[in-house]
């Protein structure tokens, strides 16, 4: 996330050299042992894969009608059927999940980056800077996050990118206040006074010396907010507020929403994808949680 | 410091957040390329610029932008929040007509929630490795990780079209008959499905914290110091440790108003339930600004209700809250 992290983000205080084993290495040590965290990184690495090589190795085009609709999975040679005008499900499933994760991972950085900055400054400068901020993160906690989403992507034209900064927008309150603690918390910690008396700029005091320790929960929050950031994209193009050139796993059930009684299946499926992508992020998020709180490591 | 100061302290604090929002929301709203007169224009097949301005003119949108959203505050100020374009009636009429069904599922759905989760969460933290706790947690992750519009229509499926327990949707029946009591019951039957719905959201998540925090509070001195004086169980768990265990429920419930609202957008719509949302749907993609700009105060406003309203209770039920610390 900065530019210059030679020492790692998990790396800053050790003390000795000898016994040292990277922070970062003990981390993933706990996180192996994890179980259901491990079932959870398994299951989203299958996905990306699907995402990445599935459409190469099935290049049938999502939007072409290739078969009668409604042809229930399994007949007539479509592993998953055909939708209500005849696409083909398998290569909609495939070329949905990229939509679906892209946005995901590309919501979940912009609401990182505006959460940790104002997050940042706030627990940095505290005084008026605090309390102008968290007056403004107060404000957009008011404010209802799909309507106000809707709103953004109807009325500034319902494009990926658009979608991704709807969802950022509406999402990083969550985000500043967490960082907003870990920064008041760590910079009355000596080693932050010691770096400050050796005349750190407060740029690098910020980037350098504090953020690098308030990471972990920061971390866990990113991957909690990409699982909620694919929700809230499904959300939209279930009610059609998207892209229509595009296909996403939300698109899929919310145009064939109106043909539930022919075809269950067009909607159980993508609902079973989102279902999975978003709980293996959510396992995969707690295990980070277990990994990387230092306060859970000394049990 | 006094509760009545601070809770007037509050609502002028709750009434400036509002103006903010109400400005904020103009702002957007006139920031965004197009208008109604395009959207009028689009609809008759296209039109010169000379119908435009004519447009333009009758709705106001000639006017510098300033003139405009001082003339748009000052209505607000006399609860005047404009006529729809969309269905040429008063805003306020059309939202106050909807307003009713929204509350009465936002506030079941977390009243629901609320219950289950706080009767779960207390069982569970008494035997931590029982099956009621295990089934908390995974209930959790589903209510965490399955699309609620997607929840709707499978329920919807099963209880509706298969087994035609419940009506598909809507909230009222036109050919029931009967009094008081039989219309109740009507809407009651419309409820159920989306109002399980919306709850599964939040259920597992209040359910998890009270069990936390249930946990923490039996594990602390004064609990034990109530066992030791001979104290029944029962006593203990209801009477001492869940009124501690339950603020950090209330704060978190009053945090969610704002995503109940979000869920409820799009439960009405698998549930064609008519509420704030349908209406939010329909006249955002008609672009009827005075209507959109409603909603989202309106809605801004049962957000920032449902936080004083937290935080009275919080107030009352927790003395810690009341003195300010």
């Amino acid at each position: 996330m900065t530019s210059k992290n030679e020492t790692g983000p998990l790396n800053a205080p050790t003390l000795s050299k000898e016994k040292a084993s990277s922070p970062l290495s003990e981390a993933w040590t706990k996180f192996r042992a994890n179980h259901s965290a491990m079932v959870g990184l398994f299951v989203l690495v299958l996905i990306m894969l699907g995402a990445i090589v599935g459409p190469l190795l099935y290049p049938t085009d999502p939007f072409e009608l290739v078969w009668r609709p409604f042809s229930p999975p399994g007949a007539d040679g479509f592993l998953l059927g055909t939708d209500y005008i005849g696409r083909d499900l398998v290569a909609q499933m495939l070329v949905g999940a990229r939509v679906s994760l892209v946005v995901g991972v590309a919501a979940a950085i912009v609401t990182i980056l505006i959460g940790v900055a104002v997050g940042a400054l706030a627990g940095f400068y505290r005084g008026w800077v605090e309390e102008i901020l968290m007056r403004i993160t107060e404000f957009f906690q008011v404010l209802p996050t799909l309507l106000f989403s809707m709103v953004i992507v109807a009325l500034f034209g319902a494009s990926l990118l658009m979608i991704t900064l709807a969802i950022g927008i509406v999402s990083w309150p969550a985000v500043a206040r967490i960082t907003r603690a870990e920064f008041l918390r760590i910079r009355e910690l000596e080693y932050v006074t010691a770096s400050r008396a050796a005349g750190a700029t407060p740029a690098k005091l910020m980037l350098k010396v504090i953020l690098p320790n308030a990471l972990p929960p920061i971390i866990v929050q990113a991957a909690l907010m990409t699982g909620s950031a694919i929700l809230f994209e499904a959300g939209l193009s279930f009610l059609g507020l998207t892209d229509p050139n595009v296909m996403s796993w939300g698109q899929i059930i919310g145009s064939n929403r109106e043909f539930i009684l022919q075809s269950a299946y067009t909607v159980t499926i993508p609902g079973i994808a989102i279902f999975v992508a978003v709980l293996a992020i959510a396992l995969v998020g707690d295990g980070l949680n277990d990994a990387l709180n230092p306060k859970l490591r000394q049990r | 410091m006094d509760v009545l100061r601070i809770t007037f302290l509050r609502i002028v604090y709750s009434a400036l957040l509002l103006a903010a929002v109400v400005v904020l929301n103009f702002v957007m709203i006139h920031l965004a390329p197009g208008d109604v007169a395009d959207t009028i224009a689009q609809s008759m097949g296209g039109a010169d610029a000379e119908i435009l301005a004519q447009i333009r003119a009758d709705y106001g949108l000639d006017q510098p932008f300033i003139v405009q959203l001082g003339q748009y505050i000052w209505k607000v100020l006399h609860f005047d929040l404009g006529s729809s374009y969309y269905y040429n009636r008063p805003v306020t009429e059309l939202i106050l007509e909807r307003l009713p069904a929204t509350l009465l599922l936002v506030i079941t759905a977390q009243t629901l929630a609320l219950v289950i989760g706080v009767v779960t969460g207390v069982f569970s933290a008494r035997r931590p490795n029982g099956f009621l706790s295990h089934l908390v947690t995974i209930v959790a992750f589903f209510g965490h990780a399955a699309p609620v519009f997607w929840t709707g229509i499978l329920l919807l499926i099963a209880f509706s079209l298969q087994i035609h327990w419940f009506p598909v949707g809507g909230m009222r029946d036109v050919t029931v008959t009967g009094g008081f009591w039989a219309h109740s019951f009507d809407v009651a039957r419309h409820m159920v499905l989306p109002v399980f719905t919306l709850s599964t959201t939040f259920l597992a998540l209040y359910s998890r914290l009270c069990r936390a925090s249930m946990m923490e509070t039996l594990g602390s001195d004064y609990v034990r110091t109530a066992k030791a004086k001979g104290l029944p169980m029962r006593s203990v768990v209801y009477k001492h440790a869940l009124k501690n265990a339950l603020s950090p429920v209330i704060t978190l419930a009053g945090l969610q108003f704002s995503a109940v609202i979000s869920g409820a957008v799009l439960v009405e719509t698998v549930f064609s339930w008519p509420g704030l949302g349908t209406l939010a749907f329909q006249v955002i993609v008609a672009r009827d600004t005075p209507t959109i700009l409603g909603i989202l105060f309106f809605s801004a406003l049962i957000v920032i209700a449902g936080n004083l309203l937290t935080d009275l209770v919080q107030r009352l039920v927790d003395p810690r809250v009341r003195t300010g610390q």
